[in-house]
């Protein structure tokens, strides 16, 4: 958050606000490396998709892989950057918000379960939206302990 | 050609993300993700619509691929539900979990129900 003054809680209590907080000032490099990643990741996830088409009434199997793998690594990359090697600046939003965050999707995930129980898949739809939220979820936290193990071991090496 | 749509829906999709969750998380003071959850919901309207209007596929890699398949992610939820989890919150992770979901889902259905509607038109 771009505050002029760190945050003294005074704010908080006189609304509304001065001015606005300017999510575009001074960001015009996050913004860059958020677009080229965020392209890059859906490249990414477009070649997924031609190499694993879903056809209809089908699980969604390479949208549930994306999903799943781009979690596992973004619970990797986070500790990775914060508590293993600080990283520079711009490498969480280029990898983290723009590449995982536009490899991943949740608008076809919600949009195929969607067509899955339109379409009178109720079982397939039902499990492909638990499995993929599960999958998600446990990946994450995989990726997370993973990640700070290898630091453990790093930092006691 | 296709490619390209992909990337420059993807180029608007990513950083309206950002911007969306920066606009968002400013403006209340819980730390539950309700900027994730936004451009996961509006994403999926978008989506649902989008795939019942047209089956052109340049429209379809441009808006759907490109736009909304970047503009929504499934890695940040996933993140910040871990994190509301392991900060105490489980009752705000799971309710992150669910109601992304259900919300998600219902946002997709009613931009099909849409979308079918204005078919004829787009």
């Amino acid at each position: 958050m771009d505050h002029p003054l760190p945050p003294s809680g005074e704010d908080r209590v006189a609304a509304p606000r001065p001015h606005p907080p300017a999510p575009l000032s001074g960001q015009a490099g996050v913004y860059a490396v958020i677009a080229v990643g965020g392209a890059l990741g859906a490249l990414a996830r477009w070649g997924v998709g031609l190499a694993l088409p879903t056809h209809q009434g089908e699980f969604p199997l390479g949208t549930f892989l994306i999903n799943v793998a781009g979690c596992l690594l973004i619970g990797m990359l986070i500790v990775l950057i914060t508590e293993v090697r600080p990283a520079h600046p711009l490498v969480r939003p280029f990898a983290a918000t723009g590449f995982l965050g536009g490899f991943t999707t949740f608008s076809t995930y919600a949009t195929d379960a969607q067509y899955l129980l339109l379409h009178g898949h109720i079982g397939t739809a039902v499990g492909y939206l638990a499995a993929t939220l599960a999958g998600a979820v446990a990946a994450t936290w995989v990726g997370i302990t993973v990640a700070k193990a290898i630091s453990v071991r790093l930092v006691h090496r | 050609m296709i490619p390209l749509l992909v990337v420059i829906g993807a180029m608007v999709g990513a950083p309206l993300r950002y911007l969306t969750d920066r606009l968002v998380q400013s403006r209340h003071d819980t730390g539950f993700p309700w900027g994730t959850f936004t451009v996961n919901a509006v994403g999926s309207f978008i989506l649902g619509l989008t795939l019942a209007a047209t089956v052109s596929p340049e429209v379809l890699a441009l808006v759907a691929t490109g736009f909304c398949g970047t503009l929504t992610t499934y890695s940040t939820f996933g993140y910040e539900t871990v994190q509301l989890a392991a900060g105490g919150s489980k009752l705000f992770a799971l309710f992150n979990a669910a109601g992304s979901m259900l919300t998600g889902l219902g946002a997709a259905g009613l931009g099909i129900a849409i979308g079918s509607a204005l078919h004829p038109v787009l």
